[in-house]
């Protein structure tokens, strides 16, 4: 079957979600381009967007429409050529409202998944429960006729162990998305031992279709992306615990979070992408590693103590950011958790004691926002990590402590056998989390 | 002419659009009714009061379709309730909407039926993206052309020029010209505060101008910089008999003389014999000059056209400053440029001041207008008596309607 025959009828599982919506948006934009190709002309093509939520459902047939025009007005020039033979098109407005229509009109929503029973491909994006991810793909290749293959966009479990327990015989693949997956360049294509060949060989297509940078990673829990970031969170827990005996939670929470962004020049401090991800969804991910990687300390006792607080972050359906660790306004934090009473403490209150103990920026210090508009962003890292090995302040040597930890954990991955290579380790710190440097670096 | 006619009282809006700083496509911003009273009580401020127009003219092109607004001239008695109970004309002629504004004040007051004719054009474009903006100034060509046009009509339309350009003249030595053209622009906008580019600071222009055409998202032989932006403003002037300088208490030093004008029509159902020239353009500017009895090297400056980098390379040649296939290599040897041998769109022109459709003929004329007076500020080139001539070109679609205006400093 070749790529476009498989293309020609897809499902979704949990289509109306916060990454199966990108993963629909992208798969209906390719699905169309396929479809206007010369040898498929008067083929059907076929999206089902299977979801719990009718409501959600609604949502997402909006916002497939939105960002489909958005993507018409991109690709206008091509679209002319597209609707060359449709004498009744003239103008780009026409031609693109048609574009919109026609990949709306691919897709059928639905809370049924007995739609899914025909589809080539599923791809699931539901939550991140191994035990609902296998009843899922039993029910659907036990009723299906055509065998279909499954990609998972599972961030941490073990692919191997999904295709055992759903008995699909290798006909399955790890395709991690990051979020949102229109927007975020990475993907992460984790083959297990018995994913057949072809399907490989297609994720590598569908991806580089859709112009994403692929890094393979190996079939343990976690993964690459994952196996760094929650390294990285139980480190700035455990850090967080060691600065309770001199400061409160509210104001370690701070200081970590600041050195995390600010001395190591990432977009967001670990506590904020915690709130980002969602705690509870960090939670999920640590559980599912410390099941399949036990003894090794996968558990954070912050964040089973905020989860039990009810404390959960995450983003509102618009993207936005809801309340977690951190309060927010227009996106950026003003007020951190108070673990004691369950309250936020305005930053202006805390800062201040935390700031003089961590001490001054290094000289010539810039942002994320601006090292990353920099032509020689090496050169000033080299600069900025080796002025702050030079400093006393304590804001350096916990930056440079955490540094080392970030590299540690990125060989530890390799040696592991989850990345093949520190490069790859860079390559998803960079690409999926946007740092300015990947952790293993000759700063 | 039978009889003498001046322009006097210019005024200028900013010209908005990307690249001023006070520009954020998702904030609201100024419309139609605020662009006209700016620049209409811009020029009444320094004649007088309304009292003293007797007429008025607004160019404009498709308020029809960018804010569903027909029917301008009942706009102007809005401005001043002195200029209610006269006469006003919407004119229309795509981009030459401003120029054809003006010849039609001219016409008045050469027929005797004003003295001082209130001239303006306007044009609110970024209601729309610049998509969609495609379609609506698509409608300065022939409708029946649209369907087999490239998405960015125009663009489209003087990149084929641009494409057979190159072909015959070579590609090289062709984009020279027009990155000097693009730099020479950006250079003049620079000086000029109501200049869409007046905010400009990139540091190479050169290399900006020479960024590869990328036919798959735009055309095949200009890139973005080759092309003047979306642009919002409106521009005003006032054209006057010799009564009307005196009721209005203007000092011919004040002025500049109208001294011959020329509008031309080519059918625009009809595609160009050669894509390399521009035939009505040229036939204006000879018209104008003939009628003017000057000679080229009698202009001080030349305000022209240039909504596409190519489109000033054609119009020096159709002006007859450089032989065909040599207006490139003239403009690449800095003669256009303000210090170069004929200054040419001296506080930017199209791309670098903006082009707000309608507005862009009364623009010029109010650039020529201030060079002659000394109005302009640091955009200000000197001018000696000697030379004592401009020139201004509005041209409408693809050289389908062409005004042009010779112009003496008193």
């Amino acid at each position: 079957m070749s790529y476009s025959e498989k293309l020609s009828h897809v499902a979704v599982l949990g289509a109306a979600g916060k990454m199966g919506s990108g993963i629909l948006l992208l798969t209906a934009l390719e699905m169309f381009e396929q479809s206007t190709l010369p040898e498929n002309q008067g083929k059907s093509f076929l999206l089902d967007a299977i979801d719990l939520s009718p409501e959600a459902l609604k949502g997402l047939r909006k916002y497939l429409a939105v960002q489909a025009k958005k993507n018409g007005e991109k690709k206008t020039v091509w679209l002319r050529s597209v609707y060359a033979n449709r004498a009744d098109l003239i103008e780009n407005e026409q031609i693109i409202d048609q574009y919109v229509q026609d990949v709306v009109d691919q897709v059928s929503f639905t809370t049924r998944i007995e739609s899914a029973y025909d589809a080539h491909l599923v791809f699931e994006a539901a939550s991140e429960n191994p035990d609902l991810k296998v009843k899922l793909f039993k029910q659907i290749d036990v009723n299906s006729s055509v065998k279909p293959w499954f990609l998972t966009n599972t961030s941490s479990i073990p692919i191997s162990y999904l295709d055992q327990n759903a008995s699909l015989g290798g006909r399955i693949i790890g395709f991690h998305f990051y979020n949102p997956p229109a927007v975020q360049k990475l993907a992460e294509l984790i083959s297990a031992p018995a994913t057949l060949p072809e399907l490989t060989e297609f994720s590598l297509q569908f991806a580089s279709r859709l112009r994403k940078t692929v890094v393979k990673s190996n079939d343990v829990a976690g993964f690459i992306g994952n196996g760094h970031f929650m390294r990285d969170l139980l480190f700035a827990s455990s850090t967080v615990a060691r600065l309770s005996s001199e400061f409160s939670v509210a104001q370690a929470l701070y200081i970590v979070d600041k050195v995390s962004r600010d001395y190591l020049v990432r977009p967001m401090g670990i506590f904020q992408l915690t709130d980002y991800v969602g705690v509870d969804v960090c939670s999920y991910i640590l559980s599912v590693m410390d099941r399949f990687i036990p003894g090794r300390g996968l558990k954070s006792d912050l964040v089973d103590s905020l989860l039990s607080m009810n404390i959960k972050g995450g983003q509102f359906s618009d993207g936005s950011q809801k309340d977690g660790i951190f309060k927010y306004q227009k996106g950026a934090p003003v007020a951190v958790i108070n673990l004691e009473n369950g309250e936020y403490l305005p930053l202006t209150e805390v800062a201040p004691a935390c700031d003089s103990w961590l001490g001054a920026l290094p000289q010539g210090w810039l942002g994320w926002k601006q090292v990353m508009r920099l032509a020689d962003r090496e050169a000033h890292l080299a600069s900025h990590f080796a002025t702050l090995r030079t400093m006393p302040d304590n804001g350096a040597k916990l930056a440079l402590e955490y540094a080392q930890w970030a590299a540690k954990v990125a060989h530890g991955l390799v040696s592991d056998g989850v990345a093949n290579s520190t490069i790859d380790v860079n390559t998803v710190m960079m690409t999926g989390f946007f740092h300015s440097h990947g952790p293993v670096n000759n700063f | 002419m039978n009889k003498k006619v001046y322009m006097a009282a210019g005024f200028n809006t900013v010209a908005l659009g990307t690249g001023r700083k006070e520009f954020h496509p998702a904030k609201p911003r100024p419309g139609l009714e605020h662009y006209i009273t700016e620049a209409a009580k811009g020029t009444l401020s320094q004649i007088g009061g309304a009292k003293n127009v007797d007429e008025s003219v607004i160019g404009n092109f498709m308020a029809s379709r960018f804010n569903k607004q027909g029917h301008l001239a009942g706009f102007i008695p809005m401005v001043d309730p002195g200029l209610a109970g006269k006469s006003a004309t919407r004119t229309e002629a795509a981009c030459a909407s401003g120029g054809v504004a003006l010849t039609a004040a001219i016409r008045s007051v050469l027929a005797g039926t004003a003295d001082t004719v209130l001239a303006m054009g306007v044009e609110v474009q970024n209601t729309v993206k610049a998509i969609y903006g495609a379609d609506v100034l698509a409608g300065a060509g022939w409708y029946q052309h649209r369907k087999a046009g490239h998405a960015y009509f125009f663009p489209g339309q003087f990149s084929n020029r641009a494409g057979a350009y190159f072909e015959r003249f070579g590609r090289e030595d062709s984009r020279k010209g027009l990155a000097r053209w693009y730099r020479n622009a950006i250079e003049n906008a620079r000086l000029c505060p109501t200049a869409q580019e007046f905010h400009n600071s990139a540091k190479d222009l050169d290399a900006l101008a020479l960024t590869p055409p990328n036919g798959k998202v735009f055309v095949d032989h200009l890139n973005v910089f080759d092309c003047s932006k979306v642009s919002d403003g409106a521009c005003s002037i006032a054209v006057l008999s010799e009564d009307g300088l005196k009721k209005c208490g203007i000092d011919k030093k004040d002025a500049v003389e109208v001294i011959s004008f020329a509008q031309v029509q080519r059918d625009i159902t009809s595609v160009p014999e050669d894509l390399t020239v521009m035939s009505a353009t040229k036939l204006a500017v000879a018209k104008a000059l003939s009628q003017a009895g000057i000679a080229l090297d009698q202009l001080a400056t030349i305000e022209l056209h240039d909504c596409f980098t190519i489109a000033g390379v054609l119009m020096v040649e159709a002006i007859g400053l450089a032989p065909h296939g040599k207006g490139a290599e003239w403009i690449a040897e800095g003669n256009s440029a303000r210090n170069g041998k004929l200054p040419i769109n001296t506080t930017g022109g199209l791309i670098g001041w903006g082009h707000p459709t309608g507005a862009t003929g009364v623009h010029q004329a109010v650039t020529i207008w201030e060079q002659f007076t000394n109005r302009a500020g640091d955009a200000q080139i000197s001018v000696n008596e000697e030379k004592p001539y401009g020139l201004s070109i509005n041209m409408g679609g693809d050289d389908v309607t062409v005004v042009a205006i010779v112009y003496k400093k008193n």
